[in-house]
């Protein structure tokens, strides 16, 4: 499904370099958790695997089902079936959510030859998954995110990835700001999205989220490279260790 | 005041005077109205056409603009001014309403919905007819545009226009456009005026179209809207001349107590357009809304200027004003707040915001209070940007590709003032307007 090799990335602007030779890979079906401390280059990571073009490979490459997408703009790799959550999902005051939701889909749909969808299937759809994550048609009659909670963003984000049903996931932080009852929902979400087809990367700071979304491999990032990979077990023990160990390891 | 001294006359200016020293005999009006185009004319002579050591046509040049000064059009026929209005093209096509017609600054009536009108409690006159019924009242304007150069220039000529005078408490059952229409197949001037008298506790919706033109096209155009004691009027103003026209077009509003005016301008049209508003509130308890949406791109030069003035206490105004600047067009917006010195408990608001599409793109922003009254609430904010990378990225993230992202986010910056304008049918007429303005984008 992807598999990062060997990836080195700098800042365009400033060129100072992030990641300094990532390697990873997911196989269909798996849940990955990266883990690290701040500024270890993990939401760089995420950013890269969705196109942002702050960002400048220097090394490397990103292999999605077998092919590299670095050349592709970030609407061609959404369309290829990548997902990225933000960790801040942006508030577009004067863009209606329904309308950008329909045009994520359709646009989507368009780009890989599918029909678009009818108003009254598009509507269906997005009733059907919004009750599940708790997202109001109040808040779908809001512009995109604005007046949205903490919460209410991130829920949102997982509405926005349950409907575009991309093959890859990657989560960014998406237990920042939330409370119990909300990290729940959320994960409820991620979960029932989770099929052997479907590959999901979540990046995280705490080890709380995945006791709701359990991993199959748990990753440690710092200093841009990826220093130590395990199992679920792994992020107990960094909860417990704190990552000063690999801080310095990389050193 | 210390005037600058006249340079050379323009060939344009010397063709002002001679067109005017030929026309002069034959313009309607009685000796009253002849009398104030001639101080006109005097003035005209005296300061020539606006330039931009004048401060108020700082960026605006109209001098340096006009190179020539087309003739005025001679009188048609029904059928061939049908002819041009129909090729104009008619964006209120799905609407219904009434139907005014000037074509080249003449006033059609029978193009023109007059007996129906007339049965709702509208009358209905040619300008030139009623110049010389009513005299100079017609073209009197408030003090603050008492000096203004293209005003002044359309008194000299004017010629022909409407005055629509609607009766006390009328409410019009549909709204009425006004069709502002140039010829396309060869360049004319107009000198138009449109005066609407609404009555006390009246209500109407005018839609004002200018339409047409072509290369060369000098248009000025004064649209005087005098409002009486709690009469509501929304004037929605959709300027989409052709490329190479000139557009001079000035709104006057004059409020008496406890009136409600909506002055609502789309500019899109038209190679270098000068869109000015006068609001001059003469009674209490009045508010006046003032919404602009313009969009230029390629050579287009577009100048959005108005003042407001508060003569009397306890009105409110508030102005917004969305510009859009692409390519290697430039944007201005002049704003001036008026308060008098006993016009207490004033509250004005203006913002002026512009998004800047391309690294070219220039806007010049100038908004001004002059406040002379103590126990007031005025702002004003200007803004000037380009569209939010990151806000980009997002919908591009979900899939959305990057011409669609784009229009999607200047619709967005557009949206704040298309929901002021609260009238279905001009939203529907206006997003269209912009929507095929940013899918007109190679």
């Amino acid at each position: 499904m992807l598999e990062i090799k060997n990836l080195h990335a700098r800042i365009a602007e400033d060129g100072t370099e992030i990641l300094r030779g990532v390697d990873l890979t997911v196989k269909p079906g798996e849940v990955h958790a990266i883990m690290g401390p701040n500024g270890s280059g993990k939401s760089t990571l995420s950013y890269i695997l969705a196109g942002k073009e702050d960002y400048e490979v220097t090394e490397g490459d990103i292999l999605f089902n077998g092919e590299s997408i670095l050349e592709m703009a970030p609407e061609e790799r959404a369309s290829a079936g990548v997902f990225l959550a933000f960790q801040y999902p942006i508030e577009i005051p004067g863009v209606a959510t329904m309308t950008f939701l329909k045009s994520a889909m359709n646009a989507q749909r368009k780009a890989r030859g599918e029909e678009e969808l009818s108003t009254p299937e598009f509507m269906r759809r997005v009733k059907d998954k919004a009750g599940e994550l708790q997202v109001t048609m109040d808040m779908l009659k809001r512009p995109l995110n604005v007046g949205f909670s903490g919460g209410e963003k991130k829920r949102a984000e997982i509405l926005q990835m349950a409907l575009l049903e991309p093959s890859l996931c990657v989560l960014d932080e998406t237990d920042s700001g939330l409370d119990i009852d909300a990290l729940r929902v959320v994960a409820e979400g991620v979960n029932k999205l989770r099929s052997p087809e479907r590959s999901t990367v979540v990046i995280t700071h705490y080890q709380r989220l995945l006791d709701h979304i359990v991993p199959d491999v748990v990753h440690v990032l710092s200093k841009g490279r990826i220093v130590k990979t395990g199992g679920k077990e792994l992020a107990l023990e960094l909860e417990k260790n704190g990552y000063a160990e690999f801080v310095g390891a990389a050193a | 005041m210390n005037m600058e001294p006249r340079g050379m006359e323009s060939h344009a200016e010397t063709e002002i005077a001679e067109l005017f020293d030929k026309l002069r005999q034959d313009l309607p009006g009685a000796a009253e109205v002849a009398r104030s185009r001639e101080a006109a004319f005097a003035a005209f002579r005296q300061n020539g056409l606006p330039h931009r050591r004048v401060e108020d046509w700082k960026y605006s040049d109209l001098r340096n603009r006009l190179k020539s000064v087309p003739a005025f059009a001679a009188p048609r026929d029904d059928a061939a001014a049908g002819a041009i209005v129909a090729a104009a093209g008619d964006v209120y096509a799905a609407v219904d309403r009434y139907r005014l017609v000037l074509v080249d600054g003449r006033f059609h009536a029978g193009l023109s919905d007059v007996a129906a009108l007339a049965s709702e409690g509208v009358v209905v006159r040619p300008l030139a007819e009623a110049l010389a019924e009513d005299g100079a009242d017609l073209f009197e304007v408030p003090e603050i545009a008492a000096d203004n150069a293209a005003i002044g220039l359309n008194a000299i000529f004017c010629g022909d226009g409407l005055v629509l005078t609607i009766a006390d408490n009328t409410r019009l059952s549909k709204p009425v456009e006004i069709v502002h229409a140039l010829s396309a197949d060869a360049a004319v001037s107009t000198a138009e005026r449109v005066v609407v008298k609404a009555g006390a506790g009246s209500e109407v919706t005018l839609l004002e179209t200018f339409v047409g033109g072509t290369e060369g096209s000098f248009a000025n155009s004064v649209s005087d809207f005098r409002v009486a004691t709690g009469a509501k009027l929304v004037a929605a103003r959709l300027q989409t001349e052709a490329a190479g026209t000139t557009h001079v077009g000035t709104a006057l509003v004059t409020q008496d107590a406890d009136s409600a005016v909506k002055l609502i301008g789309a500019g899109i049209g038209a190679g270098f357009a000068r869109h000015q508003s006068f609001v001059r509130f003469n009674g209490e308890n009045s508010r006046a809304d003032l919404l602009g949406i313009t969009m230029v791109r390629g050579g287009q030069h577009v100048d959005q200027t108005l003042v407001v003035d508060h003569a009397v206490p306890h009105c409110d105004s508030r102005e917004l004003f969305k510009t859009v600047v692409d390519d290697d067009a430039k944007g201005i917006f002049q704003g001036k707040i008026i308060v008098r010195p006993h016009a207490q408990k004033t509250d004005g608001q203006m913002m002026t915001q512009s998004l800047l599409l391309s690294e070219h793109a220039d806007m010049a922003l100038k908004p001004e209070l002059e406040i002379f009254a103590d126990d007031v609430q005025c702002a004003h904010g200007a803004t000037s940007g380009q569209i939010d990378e990151d806000l980009l990225f997002y919908l591009r993230a979900r899939g959305i590709p990057e011409a669609e992202a784009r229009t999607l986010l200047v619709l967005a910056f557009l949206s704040e003032a298309v929901e002021e304008i609260g009238d279905e049918v001009v939203v529907e007429a206006f997003e269209e307007r912009i929507r095929s303005w940013l899918s007109a984008k190679e």
